[in-house]
Parts: structure tokens; sequence; C-alpha cells
């Protein structure tokens, strides 16, 4: 990259208008520069819009919204410095200074200093506890505070200070959102959809101060209250100002670059000296400054383009439109949202779903979007904004989705083929339509695998996989692969046919499995291995020997893979049921292995979390118990209530009836993982009716439930029957979880397996007492051999070697 | 360049790895269906996770955290992700003995 007539490029700023312009730039001509980024805070350019999810999982997820990692900037040859705050530049001699003593000299300097929250001129702004939110140590300042206190004021009702607000509601807070005007987001939303999101907020918990104008802070050090100007006084422990953004312009200032507002730039992002150049939030373009990304980019954009002598248009300003991300409210805005004179608008109110929709026309052209609680259509109305394109005789059907006085809406296939190619299809990973078009007609993808795996549209959350779907009939039309989908990539056979296959052949092996059958890559993939080892395993117990390199990571090495390469612990705690003794025995362990983080898992066990591979075979053998299975495809925990023991309420012996499940069936591979709960009453403390298979006691018998799941998407269980005595739960139980492994999907959980097959075939296949018996003798064959993984591994050398790391000796170094 | 011995063949089970740390970087090591054995940085281009715990697939391995499928001899990752690893030189004596040479041979390609 430094080569000899390479010019030297210094950006000041490392944030996210910054780094995309330098993205730009490193693909249009990637030797043209030699850079070097100064950047204040100390991390790589991160997402700022997604701090408001950081403060939504509490503060777990700042690593997954850094945007260009460390090795990102070496990879590319750029030079960074972080926690360097430029404090001059000499626009004579071409140099920067830093706050850190470092002078660096430039041939074309980018300022990208973005803005800092707008702090009121209020006496106490300046006190502990009062802060912006614009960047990571505003997050971790209001995750602190949360620990410590409980209530939160956000000054400020527009689209940052909501977001703000709700960050702290998830973190626990009690929160007053106070606002100067009646309405918020004001600057967005005319009155009918802002009053409806303050009702969708305050179903949501938070509070509202409106037409409120602060006058004080109060405290010593840290704040206690806000008073306002009408003399009335609100007590909180922290505040968070989100009024608005200033541009970061001083710097420039002073160097003798002209500033209004921000750094003024011309349509090629040039500043008033030559050599400099300025984008982002700093920047000031024909009056305007922008506070959100897509202008930003597109500054971005251009500026690379320019830097690289690629000819452009040159930036022309750009027109913005506004989504809130606050959970279970949807909000768009775009344009003249409250209808200026001379225009005409329709509108669209239905209290019962809480659905507004507004157009403001001008004309035959559209000025203007709001959307409240349906925004599906927002990036196609943007779009026709835009556009400049007139909508005249379809403005009825622009607001509704179809057209008044029609038979019916227009179908999902007309609305699809109707759709702007630039719109985005899959949001989480950014596809087009245009980009899933290509993918089918030019790149030959002519099923949704194929898609998936060329441009990655449904391949994260799966919301837009029917879209993906049309698509595809509606450019491929017949030439559509909707063949029996395999179960992988590797083979068009489903499972069932993988099995008869299997049966009728006498396959053996996984590796004899892919090869008779045609697998079209001869060792598979992480998707069809671990399942072929399971249907092998199932059919042929006892006979079959596991192949653990086909097992996933964590059930290779019985723990749980953490993202930091580390393995958390889970020993088997029967019906979660313990003792003083045992307790003060994983207590003394877990001291020995400086286990970082101790925690109670959601089924009532010990999570010893942070662990080195090298150590768990040292960890199990201290431990002496029992794997907890925590880690596979297996019975996880069997949760239990108190039952008749203690509680008043109890009918039966619910820890007993747990306990005794649990012992019957520790480490049978199921085709995923497989949780159940006893309740000792139908109050059902412990959950039961979410569990793979729940037993709940009523007087005088017990009823068991299947097919719950309290994940990714809650389902409640189906009541399979209800039984007299608890050999009748035993022999049911085993008949459910055999016949779940003999007819699931690999990876498959009980709650889609019973929605796939029905309750009732479930219910009559157990039916029958001798099957049942036949299911639960095939379940003991399964049970019959199985060793504890852990003893294995710890009594054993060769698996044992595994875990730990080899060691390098030096040979001949030159 | 600088040479190691890093271990036995045997050491390694068939689709299995093992790491080691030389020059500071961990390094893991494959050993793949044929007998070959394959050295890469021990850290996936996504989010870092430790290569060494994935699953082999013919040349390639299936990283632990978020799938993303790596091919060891050109460190590359598979379509539509995108990013490489660091792939190195791992000779196997007459002894059976690994020899890594710790120098790159096939660059991280970024495109």
């Amino acid at each position: 990259m430094n080569t000899s007539n390479s010019q030297k490029l210094v950006m000041i700023g490392n944030g996210m208008a910054g780094i995309r312009c330098i993205e730009h730039l490193l693909k249009l001509a990637p030797d043209a520069y030699e850079i070097t980024v100064f950047g204040a805070e100390p991390h790589p350019n991160y997402n700022r819009i997604q701090l408001s999810t950081v403060l939504a999982d509490g503060g777990s997820g700042l690593q997954d919204i850094v945007l260009n990692d460390w090795s990102w900037y070496a990879e590319h040859g750029i030079t960074l410095h972080v926690g360097h705050t430029v404090t001059s530049i000499d626009t004579q001699a071409r140099t920067v200074a830093s706050d850190q003593g470092l002078t660096v000299s430039y041939d074309v300097l980018l300022i990208a200093t973005g803005s800092r929250a707008f702090m009121l001129p209020v006496s106490g702004a300046d006190k502990e506890g009062v802060i912006g939110f614009r960047d990571i140590r505003d997050c971790e300042t209001m995750l602190e505070a949360s620990r410590t206190y409980r209530r939160a004021a956000v000054i400020g009702g527009g689209l940052l200070g909501l977001e703000a607000a709700r960050g702290l509601l998830n973190l626990g807070m009690d929160v007053t959102v106070i606002h100067n005007s009646s309405a918020l987001m004001n600057r967005q939303l005319d009155p009918p959809a802002s009053h409806m999101l303050r009702h969708e907020l305050e179903m949501q918990g938070m509070k509202f101060l409106t037409n409120m104008q602060t006058r004080e802070i109060t405290g010593a050090d840290r704040v206690t209250g806000i008073s306002f100007k009408d003399g009335s006084f609100l007590e909180t422990d922290l505040v968070v100002m989100a009024v608005g953004i200033t541009p970061n312009a001083e710097l420039a200032a002073r160097s003798g670059i002209a500033v209004k507002r921000g750094v003024l730039v011309g349509d090629d992002l040039s500043t008033s000296v030559p050599g400099v150049y300025a984008l982002g939030e700093c920047a000031e373009h024909n009056g305007i400054t922008y506070g959100l990304v897509a202008p930003l980019y597109e500054q971005g954009a251009v500026l690379a383009k320019h830097l690289a002598g690629v000819h452009s248009e040159g930036y022309k300003g750009s027109v913005t439109s506004t989504k809130l991300k606050v959970s279970g409210v949807d909000v768009f805005s775009a344009g003249d949202y409250i209808g200026l004179e001379g225009t005409r608008s329709l509108s669209f109110k239905d209290e019962v779903d809480a659905v507004y929709k507004k157009l403001v026309l001008r004309g035959d052209l559209l000025e203007g979007v709001v959307l409240f609680g349906d925004i599906n259509d927002g990036p196609m109305l943007f779009n026709l904004m835009k556009t400049g394109e007139s909508v005249a005789g379809r403005e009825k059907q622009l607001l509704l989705g179809f057209a008044p006085g029609a038979t019916s809406a227009a179908s999902p296939l007309e609305r699809l083929s109707a759709m702007p190619g630039d719109e985005i299809v899959c949001g989480c990973n950014g596809v087009s339509k245009d980009d899933i078009v290509d993918a089918i007609a030019s790149k030959g993808c002519t099923s949704l695998s194929a898609v998936k795996s060329c441009t990655k549209a449904s391949a994260s959350c799966g919301g837009c996989k029917p879209l993906v779907e049309d698509l595809l009939t509606l450019t491929a039309g017949d030439s559509v692969v909707k063949a029996k989908e395999g179960i992988c990539g590797c083979t068009p056979l489903d499972r069932n046919s993988i099995l008869e296959a299997i049966n009728a052949m006498g396959l053996t092996s996984v590796k004899e499995t892919m090869n008779v059958l045609e697998w079209s890559q001869p060792e598979g993939c992480s998707k069809c291995r671990p399942a072929l080892n399971y249907y092998l395993g199932m059919l042929k117990p006892g006979e079959y020997r596991d192949q653990k390199e086909s097992r996933f990571t964590n059930e290779r090495y019985h723990a749980n893979i953490q993202k930091d390469g580390t393995y958390s612990v889970v020993p088997r705690i029967y019906g979660g049921v313990t003792s003083p003794a045992e307790l003060k025995h994983i207590a003394d362990v877990a001291e020995r292995f400086q286990v970082p983080l101790v925690k109670f898992t959601g089924g009532q066990r010990l999570d010893l979390l942070g662990v080195r591979k090298e150590d768990l075979p040292r960890m199990w053998e201290e431990l002496g118990m029992a794997s907890g299975s925590a880690y596979g495809k297996a019975l996880r925990t069997v949760k239990t209530c108190v039952g008749d023991t203690f509680c008043r309420f109890g009918t039966q012996d619910a820890m007993g009836m747990g306990i005794k499940l649990e012992k019957a069936f520790e480490r049978i591979s199921t085709p995923a993982k497989f949780k159940m709960a006893v309740s000792g009453c139908p109050r059902n403390c412990a959950e039961a009716t979410i569990k793979d298979f729940g037993v709940v006691a009523i007087d005088g018998g017990w009823e068991l439930h299947a097919g719950g799941n309290g994940g990714v998407k809650v389902r409640a269980t189906d009541l399979l029957t209800v039984v007299r005595t608890e050999e009748e739960v035993m022999e049911w139980s085993g008949a459910y979880l055999q016949y779940y492994r003999e007819n699931a999907n690999w990876n498959e959980r009980t709650a889609h397996w019973v929605d796939r097959i029905g309750i009732d075939a479930i219910r009559e296949a157990l039916s029958d007492r001798d099957e049942r018996l036949a299911l639960v003798d095939r379940l003991q064959t399964a049970l019959s051999g199985l060793e504890d993984p852990w003893h294995e591994i710890v009594d054993n050398a060769e698996l044992r070697k595994n875990f730990e790391p080899l060691a390098a000796a030096g040979r001949n170094s030159q | 360049m600088s040479e190691y011995h890093v271990g036995h063949t045997g050491q390694i089970d068939p689709l299995g790895s093992r790491t080691v740390t030389v020059e500071k970087e961990e390094v893991a090591l494959f050993k793949l269906s044929s007998g070959e054995i394959a050295a890469v940085e021990n850290r996936c281009p996504h989010k870092g996770g430790k290569l060494s715990e994935g699953m082999v697939c013919g040349s390639s391995v299936h990283c632990p955290l978020h799938d993303w499928k790596i091919d060891l001899r050109s460190g590359r990752a598979a379509a539509p992700d995108e990013g490489s690893v660091k792939v190195y030189q791992a000779q196997v004596d007459k002894d059976g003995r690994i020899i890594l040479v710790k120098n790159e041979v096939c660059p991280a390609v970024h495109p």
C-alpha cells in the first residue's frame, strides 16, 4: 500500500461517515493514499446507531456493534491513533498535531469529527450524572447508573431521546421523558401520529412531562433533580440530554477554515482551504447539517470518488427519512410531515390496530410520508419521493395498499413486481430486490438456499423468506427448484429418504452414507454430518460407534463454548435439588480454578463460566459430578418446584418425580435439546407448560404436557394425557421421548415437531399400551451402555490429550 | 523464516485439531481425512472464534461460533462471507513429526 508515489491522507475522526468514505476509497483506488486516522475515542469504528440496542441487552453486545475491528485497519495498512484528539491543523505546512504530542503531515486532510450532544445551557448541566447519548462511554455510564440508581430523566422527546429512554427502561430504570413541546417527535410526526406514539410508549412504562422548560439541574456533586420554569420539580438520579446535536467544528474554525454551524463544504465536500475536506455530522452543505446516517454515507461515497479521481455528479444534498428504533413501536417519517401550504394530504387512522398513515402531495408529487404501526411501505414511498415520479391516480392505493372499489387488494406477487429494484428486501443483511433478482437471473440461483448463499438474503432472521420465495417465482418462473429440499445443500434427499436408505442398505457410518447416497460434498457440512451421526445412532443403538468429529464443538468437548473460546461447565444436579455440602464443594472447585462467573441457569442449575479448555478435564475430575449435558442435544434439566415436601399447596412429590425422570433419561441423545419440568400443583411454579415435556401434579394424578418452548417463539404445551400413578408418568414420558427420537428431524425442537405432526397423531401413536412399552424398551436399549462423558474423558489419556495445547520447539531459526 | 517442531501427526485425531502457540500467535493444526496437516491462524475473520474447535469437512473448517466456513488451504471464507485467515505451511517429516514454517504461505487476500 505504501508505494512511493502515494499521497498522504490524514483523517481526523474515526466514525461511521469517515470510515465509510475510506472503505469506498480503498475499493476505488487501493494504492493511491497512505492513510492515517485519528480517533478521540478508544474504540475502532462502531455503529453509533445501534447504541440503543446495546442498552437493550444490558451492554453485553458492545462487541457486536463494532463495524471495523482493529485487524481491519492493520489489513488495509491504515495507521490508527486512538485516544488522540487532534488539537491543531497547520494548513500552510499541511500538518496536524494531537494532544498526545504527535504531529503528522498530510497531502489531503479529511475532517470527520462528527458532533456531540447539545447540552442545555442551564445551571447544573455539568454535574455528575448528566450525560448525552452519543457514544460507548455514555452507554457505559447509563449501564453503571442502572446498577446503583433507579430514576432517570431524559430531556428531549425526539428520536434520540426516545431511544435512550427505551434503553433505560430496558435497564430496569424508572424513566421520565421531558419535552418542551406538547407532541413527541414533533420534528418528524404530525399530531395524530405523535399522540399514538405517546400512548404506545406509555403502555411500555415510559412517563412523560410535556410542555416543560428546564430551569436548573440540582444536586451537590451528583444530580438529584430537575427544576422547571413553571416551578415544579422532578427527582432523578441520572439526566440524559437528548435535545439535539452540535457539529464539532471548533478545530476547523481555529485553523482558519470557513465555518458557520458546521464546516462549510461544496458539492465535492471541499472546504475553504485547498486539500482539506469535511464530511459527516461536522459538515454543513447548502446551509444544512445532517444527523442521520444515510446522507452521511452519501457524502462518503461522493468524496471517495472525488479523491480517487472518479467522475461523480457531486453531492446535491439529501432527502432524509426517519425510522424510530424502539421495539414494538413502528414509526416512519420522511419529508413534509405536516402538510404545508399548497399541499394536499390523505390520511388513514385505525385506532383498533393502532395504525396511522398519511401522505402529503404537492401537485402530482409525493412530498411527505408519516407511517405509524405499519411501516412496510416506508421504503417504497420514500423511493417515490426521491425519484419525483408522478403518483397521480394512485394516491389512495399508495395510502391503503389497495385501490378502493377494486374487487380485492393487489396480490402479493403484484405488489412485489411493482416494488422498486433498490428497495431493501432483507433488512438484516441489506439485500435489495435487484440483488436478489440479479442472483436469480444472472447467477443461476433457482432455489431459496442458492439465493441465500449467494446474497445472504433471509440468512439471518428469516423474516423475508416468503418475499424471497415470491421473487424466485416471479423471476425464474417454472425453473424454480421447489423439489424436495434436502437436509442440507449436500444432498437433495430429505430425512425420511435417508433413513429408509440407511435401513434398506444397512449403512453403518456417516462416511459410507454420504458416499453411497452420492453427497455433492464428499465430506458433508456442519448440518448433515451431525444429523447423519444422530440418525445412525438412533437407528442402531449399541451397534453404531458415535463419531465425535461429526458433532459440534460443545458435544465434542462436553462443555459450552463461549465467544472468547473459553467453556462453561454445568454439573448435573438432579431435579435442581442440592445440599450445603455439595454447594461448598462446587464453590471450592470454582475458586481453585478461578472461575470468573458463577450463575444460576434458567433451568435451576449452576453454570461455571469462563473455564479454559485445558482446565476442563481436571475440573471435572475435582468436581466428581456427572455432566449436566447443558451443551448437548440431549435431556438438559428437569426443573421442579418444591411440591408437597414443603409447599402448602403441593399435591404430589414434584422434586422426587423430577429426580426420577432426570436419572432415568440423562445422557440420551435427542434430535434437539430436550427440557422437562415437574410442578407439584396446577399453580405450575416450575413452568412445565413451556417445556418439551411438562408434568403437572393434580390432586390424585398427573397431567402430561408436550411440545412447549420458552425460547425464540413461546409455545405453550398441548395436553397429551392425564395419568394416575408415578409408574404411568415414567411409561408415558419414556414412550414420548422415544417417539420424538424416532420421528423428528435432527435439530427440530418438540415445539416445531408437535406443530408439524399434531398432538393428536402423537397421542394416537402412544395410546396403545403395548406400543408404549415397545417404545420404552427401545429407549432402554439406547440408554444402556451410555456412560458419563466427563468420567470417560477424565480416565482416558487419548481423549484427554485433545484438551491440551501442543508445545513448539524452535528449529534452525535463521 | 523460522521453523518449529510442533508435535507429531499421531497427536492429532483424524478430522481433529490441536493448537500451538508460536511467536505469540495461536495456530490451529488440523488433520484432514487424507492425513494432510493444515495450519492456520486460530482466529475466525468474523468474530475471532477459535477455528480449532470447529468441524472439519473436506478441506474446510466450520467456525464454532457462527458457522463461517473457512478453507484451510487458501484461508478464505466461503461465499457469501468475506474474509480470510493466515495460512502456514506444515510439513511432515518421515518420522511423522510436524514442522511449522512460520511465514505466511498465502497472505490474507482481501476483496
